[in-house]
């Protein structure tokens, strides 16, 4: 399956290289950095390239290519899921995934892909067995170590493995024992010219801090759970009291995880908690145009919008732009021509407002297109969907646990055409 | 630093190799120094060597051979984790001399007790395959027992070691076949769609094509999804021209769906390209929204579905249409996410949703990203041939493109108003001439030659245009691109020949231009065009032919989606993200004509298993006419004792219930009159009747009564007969004690005190025996032949018998569906006979699971002909069930006798709930409203589990899902033997094994939905007991513990 795994870095540079197999001369990426010429953004760089010998598969995240080389027939999407549990366990590693962060615990970082892959086929991918089998590096291990030369590499192999429940950790203890929900929901929604809707849908998630001892069988139940289309479930949760009670029954893997995610039926209107009003304007004579833009709150059940964030590309022709926010602060670069205003919360009598010019290239023709408004914002204590949960319950285990529901709305692809 | 003492210096001395190794720097000019530390006993050093190792021991073969000794060593180490490392890295050292080694070590491993170990040597199959493919036999040897191995974690990774070595030895999948699909859900997830493209290849050679008879199957398969396979076979033999699917095939396409909800994209791909090779047309739909789901995760994985989507919405359209929506473009995807996306959007494109998706195309066109632009107005042209009403708006629409400003755009749009054109030549004059005043101001060159061409091709329908522009573009010939020139040589050309007297001036003069330019591309084809059209001596034949040449009819180009070819690779292949083969892709075979034999993948071990599961099917299959009427032989003694010694059933008094007593007091009240007459052939007809009923041992007053004649004769001639067949009789009258008592000591002696018990009346009864029937000594239990099919059942691992059992119960694997034991003689009231008009109907509840399906209650309706004229046609009429409930009907009884009674069996699944069931039952004349109300423990399907399963489950099931209280018992009722069967006979459970002599457990699952069922009964001191049920369906539990509780305090 995975040959190799190569990180190049945004300017070029191949800095890890590891081989599951023979090795592959790492030449191979040459047929990889010629396709990023060609594609000319990173973001366009197909993520299956043929050569002559291998193929390469390729995820760009946080400005690293991740380019695994395979030789053989293999299900695309198996290697390109497998390369984001990657990056998402260095991430859980080392709180960041970045190129110097990956430098700097190299070790670290090869011995947990020795762990997850096995002859190119994966071995351990759930964080929590591989953090038993190496232990992510912090400050007070280090020193430990040093002291003591006891080593990060567990030298048992983790229990979870084995077990029914292979995503949790046996012999868990805390002396809080604490359970946090946060179901958060992301519209993504197109609005067009005029304001009406073109397309909305919520995704939602519910992501899930459990601290708790022992081996807890907790329960979420939902007072709607009609609202419910389409889920997906992290592994631990029984799919058939799902089925059968609309009932989140599992025992939950130790420390943060994503339980559920899910897509709110499409008959259910949605309800938009922001609009935009927007005029601008290119003349076709002059050079200049005109800009202005405001956001105010629809119908946002009484709360109210936070982290207002509008991002906008400006046309190619857009030399600079002269503006006036009423509140917050705004930034219009003018290599990438991307104006970002970052408004911060709505406060409903005095509505924010950026009103200013746009001064174009001189000889250029007016663009054809005004720029799309992104837009990003944060409602908290609502869940726009109207999923509530009803109650958790645990089982297994006698203590009480501290329990909490936090409930968040957020912008997911929010986009504005104007 | 790594000859130092100290393991702090070697560390950081490997620390940094492995910094080197990942940079890509050679270090392997330090493996002597490196491999005499592989001995350490540092665990990290010892991991960082092995790294170290893997990468260069190739390069150094005879140094690494030094590191050997140290692994086989390693491989016996008692702990599993550094057995499996140790394997691991002796697999990954890729020396040939270590070959054997090798071998002997996966040999080894393949049969370790611990599954992680037993996994690493799966991996290691396919290291040595690659290292010396010569191995292949013996390493098939090793699949094939590690594909018998029950632990998930190995499934994965052999069927991986499958794929790699031998992916045409289908036939080593076959017993495993049925394994596979049921471990299926609990592999973990990577092995999950390795197994999943396997079984796809797999059902693709073994099973007959769903689609061809789609139209069929659709409501056919909506029946019997359910049932159980016997059924379906059952049902074969109806339709056999029909086409059925293959319960094996059904059983891959059930357990795969709970897939679709996985975290994890190949999974949910895996899943939907198994669905759209094997499913039937009319299932493959239920896909659609998880894919569409995996449209929010990142831009590869959207890429990669994206494209598998394009391909199957080519195909069949309607699976993605309600999604169309998720399909619009956000002006921040990336190029090819967009252009993807578009491609999809036309490829749903119809008569309803075109003109939406044409006013989303609009804002497209606008977009910044001109190549995206570009692609969207192919699309708009494709839509446009596509859907011939909107034929005219695209056109129309394209050509007000054309005033835009942007090169691409408008390129674009002539070429493919172009290509519409070709493809619609009936009405184009007017476009044409819009389209030649808009050469005045049009400068992209495919534009204007696009435009010429036109003019060319079409110019004896502008007759009057064409020779003007022909005379504008002459002008500008020199300033014109080359693309364009050729293209206005063309248009002379083609003038020329259609009009020459205006134009051949004007021709020539373009041919003298274009003789002298400076591409000789364009000189060739003047002298081309010239030699060809012009008259002269030397023109050959071809110049007769110049206007058939130039003004040819030209096929209209095809406007097709670019994944149209696409459709031959496997969905979710490499092969077709590429659209070309890649190496190692296995061609997915098409379906084949013949199915070939489906017994090869049954089990052997399942065999013996299924005698036994299917008890109440054995009956059934074996099927020889001794057995029936043994059977009533068994049931006539029943009535026979009763109503021929009151008293002695009183003596069993435990065995029977009051009802039972009444009823069988009528049974025994019309028996005087049995003996006589037709009872002959009669029974003959009811032997027939049951054959097509699955039979049980029904007490059937009706069979009792015809049976007891034939019996009578029959048991005197051959008693040894007769005692063999009511003991078999026996074994599956009462399994349940003889289930529990598999495997506890006190079952048994519980056995043997029952034994002693009916002991006394068996003795009593051999006394009127003689004088009157024979057979009363075969009465009741028989328990000492009981045991010989128990314990196979016992011995056969949970979860294999699981797997027989036909997979509901996936996800706890330990439980097995027990057949019933104990048969509730309890016969409720269906039809008085006064409101019946003479025709009276009871029904008792059988305990026969898997009848009609897994969910349906089996009830039994003896109906009797009270009246003195033939009541005929009884069937059931109107039925008035609520949301959700089955119904199977009996089959319609052509005629009762006067005096005479039948049983017929049916089906109801009760949805899990104690609604009633409301039908109407007919006869010739007459109907009548009937209803029937299942008391709770009717809905239960008795499951064995060991002690232990059960506590565990039980704790599983705490909290809101438990519901107890606490009964007064009476005191008669304490003892073990008492309470199991009171218990079991108001409900249907299963016994548990109980260690301890106060608690004694109960388990069962509901039939419909399948959640478990557990009743614990804990006596305490002071004549009190804990009554505690755990289940899901606390509504169950809570009228389950209600009906539990007179059961046990009555006296």
């Amino acid at each position: 399956m995975i040959h190799s795994l190569f990180l190049i870095n945004a300017s070029g540079d191949i800095f890890l290289e590891k081989h599951w197999k023979s090795v592959v001369s790492r030449s191979v990426c040459d047929y990889f950095f010629e396709a990023q010429e060609r594609a000319s953004e990173a973001e366009n760089v197909p993520p299956v390239i043929p050569t002559p010998h291998h193929y390469l598969l390729s995820i760009y995240r946080h400005k690293i290519f991740f380019v695994a080389v395979i030789q053989s027939e293999v299900p695309p999407l198996f290697v390109i899921e497998f390369l984001h549990r990657v990056v998402d366990t260095f991430q859980d590693y080392f709180g960041v995934c970045s190129e110097v962060i990956i430098k700097d615990n190299v070790v670290v970082v090869y011995e947990v892909l020795e762990e997850m892959l096995d002859n190119g086929f994966p071995l351990a991918t759930e964080s929590n067995i591989l953090k038993e089998l190496i232990k992510p590096p912090t400050i007070l291990r280090t020193v430990v170590n040093t002291i003591t030369g006891s080593t990060n590499v567990g030298d048992q192999l983790p229990t979870g493995q084995l077990s029914v429940v292979p995503w949790r950790r046996t012999g868990v203890k805390y002396t809080n024992n604490e359970a946090y929900f946060d179901v958060i929901e992301e519209i993504d929604a197109i609005i067009d010219k005029s304001g009406s809707t073109i397309t909305a849908e919520i995704q939602g998630v519910i992501d899930a801090c459990v601290k708790l001892t022992g081996m807890p069988d907790l329960t979420l139940s939902f007072m709607n759970p009609r609202l419910l289309d389409d889920v997906s479930f992290h592994p631990c949760v029984r799919f058939k009291r799902w089925e059968s009670e609309r009932i989140l029954s599992f025992i939950p893997p130790d420390g943060n995880f994503r339980l559920l995610s899910y897509h709110v039926s499409a008959q259910n209107l949605v309800a938009i908690p922001v609009y935009v009003k927007h005029n601008i304007s290119f003349r076709d004579s002059s050079s200049l145009g005109r800009f202005e833009i405001t956001v105010g709150p629809k119908q946002t059940m009484g709360k109210t919008v936070e982290g207002v964030m509008v991002t906008s590309q400006m046309p190619k022709s857009v030399l600079n732009m002269t503006l006036m926010p009423s509140q917050g602060t705004h930034v219009f670069d003018p290599v990438t021509k991307l104006l970002s205003w970052d408004v911060g919360k709505i406060n409903p009598q005095k509505l924010p407002s950026l009103k200013g010019s746009v001064s174009l290239q001189a000889g250029t023709s007016k663009p054809d297109e005004n720029p799309t408004i992104n837009l990003q914002f944060k409602i908290q204590q609502l869940a726009i969907s109207g999923l509530k949960v009803n109650r958790l319950d645990m089982y297994g285990e006698k203590y009480k646990p501290f329990k909490g529901i936090k409930y968040m709305t957020k912008a997911g692809k929010f986009q504005v055409r104007t | 630093m790594l000859e130092s003492s100290k393991d702090s210096a070697k560390l950081d001395a490997m620390k940094r190799i492995v910094g080197m190794i990942a940079k890509g720097k050679n270090a392997s000019e330090l493996f002597p120094a490196v491999v005499k530390n592989v001995a350490s006993k540092n665990i990290e050093i010892k991991k960082l060597v092995y790294v170290y190792l893997m990468r260069y021991a190739e390069e150094q073969q005879d140094l690494a051979l030094l590191s050997i000794s140290t692994f086989q060593r390693a491989l016996k180490d008692p702990n599993q984790l550094i057995r499996a490392s140790a394997l691991r890295v002796l697999s990954s050292i890729r020396v040939p001399i270590i070959v054997p080694i090798m071998m002997l070590a996966i040999k080894e491993a393949s049969s370790d007790l611990s599954p992680y170990v037993r996994k690493n040597a799966a991996h290691a199959i396919q290291k040595l395959y690659s290292l010396d493919p010569e191995q292949k036999e013996m390493l098939i040897e090793v699949i094939e027992k590690l594909l018998k191995d029950r632990s998930t974690l190995v499934a994965g990774s052999v069927v991986m070691a499958f794929e790699e070595v031998c992916p045409d030895r289908i036939d080593l999948i076959h017993k495993n076949y049925r394994k596979l699909c049921n471990l299926l859900v609990d592999v973990e997830e990577w092995g999950q769609v390795v197994i999943i493209h396997m079984l796809t290849r797999y059902a693709r050679t073994q099973f007959l094509s769903p689609w061809k008879v789609d139209e069929v199957v659709d409501e056919y398969s909506e029946s019997n999804f359910y049932e159980s396979d016997e059924e379906q076979k059952e049902k074969d033999q109806k339709l056999k021209a029909i086409y059925t699917m293959d319960p094996d095939h059904r059983l891959l396409l059930r357990n795969t769906k709970p897939l679709l909800q996985s975290r994890n994209a190949a999974v949910v791909m895996a899943v939907a390209q198994l669905y759209w090779h094997l499913a039937p047309k009319s299932e493959a739909g239920i896909v659609s929204k998880s894919l569409v789901r995996l449209l929010r995760s990142n831009r590869e994985v959207q890429y990669i579905v994206l494209q598998n989507i394009a391909t199957m919405s080519i195909q069949r359209k309607g699976m993605f249409e309600p999604y169309l929506k998720s399909f619009y473009v956000r002006s921040t995807d990336p190029t090819m996410i967009k252009t993807l996306k578009l491609e999809i959007m036309t490829n749903l494109a119809n008569e309803a949703n075109i003109s939406t998706l044409l006013r989303e195309f609009q804002t497209y066109v606008k977009s910044q990203d001109k190549h995206f632009a570009a692609a969207t107005i192919q699309a708009i042209g494709r839509c446009a041939t596509n859907i011939t009403e909107v034929t005219d708006t695209c056109l129309n629409g394209l050509v007000c493109l054309l005033s835009n400003r942007d090169e691409i755009v408008v390129a674009e749009s002539v070429v493919v108003i172009k290509k519409l054109l070709q493809t619609q030549p009936a009405h184009h004059g007017e476009i044409i001439k819009h389209m030649a005043k808009l050469l005045d101001n049009i400068t992209v060159p495919v534009a204007r030659a696009s435009i010429l061409w036109l003019i060319g091709e079409y110019c004896e329908r502008v007759p009057k245009i064409a020779p003007d522009v022909l005379r504008k573009t002459a002008k500008s010939f020199t300033n014109e691109d080359d693309l364009v020139k050729l293209q206005i040589l063309n248009l002379g050309a083609k003038l020329y020949l259609t009009n020459s007297k205006q134009t051949k001036l004007l021709t020539q003069y373009v041919l003298n231009l274009g003789k002298y330019d400076q591409s000789y591309d364009i000189r060739d084809r003047t002298r081309f065009i010239r030699q060809l059209i012009v008259p002269n001596e030397k023109s050959g034949a071809l110049s007769k032919y110049a206007k058939k040449i130039f003004l040819a009819q030209k096929p209209a180009p095809l406007l097709e989606s670019p994944f149209k070819d696409r459709d031959h690779f496997q969905l979710g292949t490499l092969s077709h993200t590429l659209n070309s083969r890649a190496t190692g892709y296995l061609e997915l075979s098409d379906w084949p004509e013949v199915a070939p034999d489906p017994s090869v993948r049954n089990v052997d071990v399942a065999e013996s298993a299924k005698e036994w599961t299917g008890i109440p099917g054995k009956p059934k299959k074996e099927k020889p006419t001794e057995k029936f009427y043994s059977e009533s032989e068994e049931e006539e003694d029943d009535s026979a004792s009763t109503s021929s010694s009151g008293s002695e059933s009183d003596s069993k008094s435990e065995k029977e219930d009051e009802d039972e007593g009444s009823t069988d007091e009528s049974s025994g009240s019309s028996s005087p009159s049995e003996e006589s007459t037709d009872s002959e052939s009669d029974s003959k007809e009811s032997a027939a009747k049951k054959r097509c009923r699955a039979v049980n041992e029904s007490d059937s007053q009706d069979i009792k009564k015809k049976a007891e004649g034939i019996s009578m004769k029959r048991s005197t001639s051959s008693s040894s007969d007769t005692e063999y067949t009511s003991s078999d009789e026996c074994s599956s009258g009462s399994k349940s004690e003889s289930d529990s008592k598999s495997d506890s000591e006190s079952g048994k002696s519980r056995n043997a005190t029952c034994n002693k018990k009916e002991e006394k009346p068996v003795q009593d009864r051999k006394t009127p025996k003689k004088q009157d029937m024979f057979l009363l000594d075969l009465d009741d239990f028989c328990p000492v032949t009981t045991p010989v099919a128990v314990p196979t059942a016992a011995a056969l691992s949970p979860s294999l018998a699981a797997d027989l059992e036909g997979l509901s119960l996936s996800s706890s694997s330990v439980i097995d569906v027990t057949m019933q034991v104990s048969v509730p003689t309890k016969t409720h009231e269906l039809l008085h006979r006064m409101s019946g008009k003479g025709l009276a109907a009871h029904y008792h509840f059988s305990r026969q699971p898997g009848i009609f399906g897994d969910r349906m209650v089996p009830v039994q309706v003896t109906v009797t002909n009270t009246t003195d004229q033939k009541i005929e046609n009884i069937h059931i009429g109107e039925k008035k069930l609520p949301p959700g409930m089955r119904m199977h009907e009996f089959n319609p009884i052509e005629f009762l006798e006067p005096g005479g009674s039948i049983t017929a069996t049916m089906g109801i699944d009760f949805c899990d709930s104690t609604q009633t069931a409301s039908f109407q039952l007919c006869t010739k004349d007459d109907h009548f409203s009937v209803n029937i109300q299942p008391p709770v423990g009717e809905l239960l399907l008795p499951v064995t589990m060991s002690e232990k399963d059960f506590k565990k489950e039980q704790g599983m099931l705490t909290g809101m899902n438990e519901t107890s209280t606490t009964i007064a018992v009476a005191p008669q009722n304490s003892t073990r033997l008492v309470i199991i069967e009171r218990v079991v006979k108001a409900a249907n459970l299963g016994v548990v094994p109980s260690g301890e002599d106060n608690i004694h457990r109960f388990a069962a699952k509901t039939m419909h939905s399948g959640s478990l069922m557990l009743v614990t009964v804990e006596l305490k001191e002071s004549s009190t007991a804990q009554l505690i049920i755990n289940t899901e369906k606390t509504v169950i539990g809570s009228v389950l513990l209600r009906e539990l509780k007179p059961v046990l305090s009555q006296g």
